[in-house]
């Protein structure tokens, strides 16, 4: 048994034994749970893949005059502006203004919020236009001015949504090629994509939320960001294996950080075919070993994972809840699942390889003594089940 | 020279129509090649380029480009048409199945890295079109 106190204390003095949850299954297979929990610290844990429910909040500073942002675009990327003056939201799944979108489809989508956020961080010299109604106090109506990340007050990521505990494999049964925020399905269910970092995954390498909870001290594309509330969708009460993997989504995460310390090969605008424009981000969470059920809990492996096989050609659009089978992760890593008796070819869009790598950073980063665990001010919670919006008749 | 029979990807740049004359007829009947094209664009007026592949011996392939470059034509022995950019690739592998040669592929499944087999490519194009990151793209 360990405190945080007492992990932190080992990690300041450059002690922390530090392995990622690749290394950590044959690492307790060779020295035995009780030993290896005595002497292991930190697992890291990690993934990297599109995320859609991301954004940042930006502040730009008071132009002379002064100007209350009524609509705002970067870039020609629309953002929020139903919030102070010169505050304004960057959601990654906006559009640029004046694309055709899937008006003749399959539409490319090259670039929207996503692709601005990577330029953010990238340092880029990006395009801000902004219009006003004007008022006494902000009396300019319009304004067009070129700047850098380092010219903001502040860029903060604010992401509702990440690090999804598990995902779908999507399928195709209908009988035309469909485009999805899953990529492009072959009709006739020919191939197939999913999307996690199976036994890296944060979520799946500490199931019931013991350790990462709310106050969680993540490292969130290079920067020290946390666990700011459970994600939206949050459902940790769906139906599980004995232990304790999810069949269905399950836990989310809401992360924020500070886009001026993060780096730029860990957020990245993606453009889906016939879909939109997402970013991809990778995320590192360490869980601390308080106690060997902890470890046990780390040492999950891809055949142990079960995602479930939807298609997205019909049940998925629909929303009727059916899956088709459980596959392992061990399964969908060899490139090919059997569903009801066919061989499909599929494929990730979750990157195990940068998984590895931003795992493998924030081991370093903790055995170097340069990021402190914080323990959770609440958890998360692990009853919760999804709703659906329903479509009411209006109230009398 | 070796009379072995080779097989070698070859890109042909046109600049503003030599098209008028069958170079590919000429490569074939004149130089005893055989020819297999992967793109090719060649429209009066404009620049053109022709990706193939040609087998024969060392020697014939040799007189086909000699042949080529009376025309004008800027041979390039790389045969890169597809360009895949390192830097932009985030290896997810989402582009594997799609790759109808494997010619994009995981080496390593313990690191899941994604190898791109150049000789393998016979530029459909299918990466570039669904690639979320834009880390293939296609020459011409």
């Amino acid at each position: 048994m360990k405190t945080y106190e007492q992990i932190n204390e080992r990690i300041a003095s450059g002690k922390a034994v530090v392995l990622t949850a690749d290394e950590i299954m044959d690492y307790v297979d060779k020295k035995g749970l009780h030993a290896a929990a005595e002497e292991v610290d930190v697992v890291t844990t990690a993934t990297f893949g599109p995320m859609c429910s991301s954004g940042c909040f930006l502040n730009f500073g008071h132009s002379k005059p002064r100007i209350r942002m009524s609509e705002a675009w970067i870039e020609d990327v629309l953002v929020y502006t139903g919030v102070a003056a010169v505050d304004v939201y960057l959601g990654c799944t906006q559009n640029r203004h004046g694309d055709p979108a899937n008006m003749y489809p399959p539409g490319e989508f090259r670039y929207g919020g996503g692709h601005v956020i990577e330029d953010l961080v990238a340092g880029k010299t990006l395009q801000l236009f902004a219009l006003s109604y004007g008022t006494d106090c902000y009396p300019l109506r319009e304004i067009r001015t070129y700047f850098t990340i380092n010219d903001l007050n502040q860029a903060i990521m604010v992401n509702p949504r990440n690090c999804y505990q598990n995902y779908n494999v999507a399928i195709n049964r209908s009988d035309r090629t469909i485009y999805t925020y899953m990529g492009k399905l072959e009709p006739r269910q020919k191939n197939g994509n999913y999307c996690s970092a199976g036994q890296l995954s944060p979520l799946l390498n500490d199931p019931y939320y013991e350790t990462i909870g709310i106050g969680t001290r993540v490292w969130l594309a290079g920067a020290q960001g946390h666990v700011y509330a459970e994600g939206t969708q949050h459902a940790g009460g769906v139906a599980r294996t004995p232990e304790g993997m999810p069949l269905t989504g399950a836990g989310t995460l809401a992360l924020t950080g500070d886009m001026k310390q993060m780096r730029r090969e860990f957020v990245r605008g993606v453009s889906f075919i016939g879909y939109g424009v997402s970013l991809s981000l990778g995320i590192g969470i360490p869980i601390p070993i308080l106690n060997e059920e902890i470890l046990r809990r780390t040492c999950v492996r891809d055949r142990d994972i079960l995602a479930p096989v939807v298609d997205y050609g019909s049940e998925y659009p629909q929303n009727t809840g059916k899956i088709i089978c459980h596959v392992s992760y061990e399964q969908l890593r060899t490139g090919r699942i059997e569903v009801e008796g066919k061989q499909v070819e599929v494929g990730s869009l979750s990157s195990y390889y940068k998984a590895l790598e931003v795992a493998n950073l924030l081991a370093d980063e903790i055995r170097r003594g340069d990021f402190l665990l914080a323990a959770p001010i609440a958890p998360l919670k692990r009853d919760t089940k999804m709703k659906p919006l329903l479509v009411r008749e209006p109230p009398r | 020279m070796s009379s072995d029979i080779v097989t070698k990807k070859l890109m042909f740049y046109f600049p503003q129509c030599e098209c008028e004359k069958p170079i590919v007829y000429h490569l074939v009947k004149d130089h005893n090649l055989i020819v297999n094209i992967y793109r090719a664009k060649v429209t009066p007026e404009e620049e053109g380029y022709l990706v193939l592949d040609v087998t024969g011996t060392e020697e014939a392939i040799q007189g086909g480009i000699e042949f080529v470059k009376t025309f004008n034509v800027t041979v390039n022995y790389s045969g890169k048409g597809v360009i895949r950019d390192e830097e932009r690739c985030s290896h997810c592998g989402y582009c594997v199945p799609y790759c109808p040669t494997e010619s994009l592929n995981i080496a390593d499944p313990a690191v899941r890295k994604v190898a791109y087999d150049e000789a393998r490519c016979i530029e459909c194009l299918a990466c570039v079109r669904i690639c979320p990151y834009g880390a293939c793209a296609s020459a011409f």
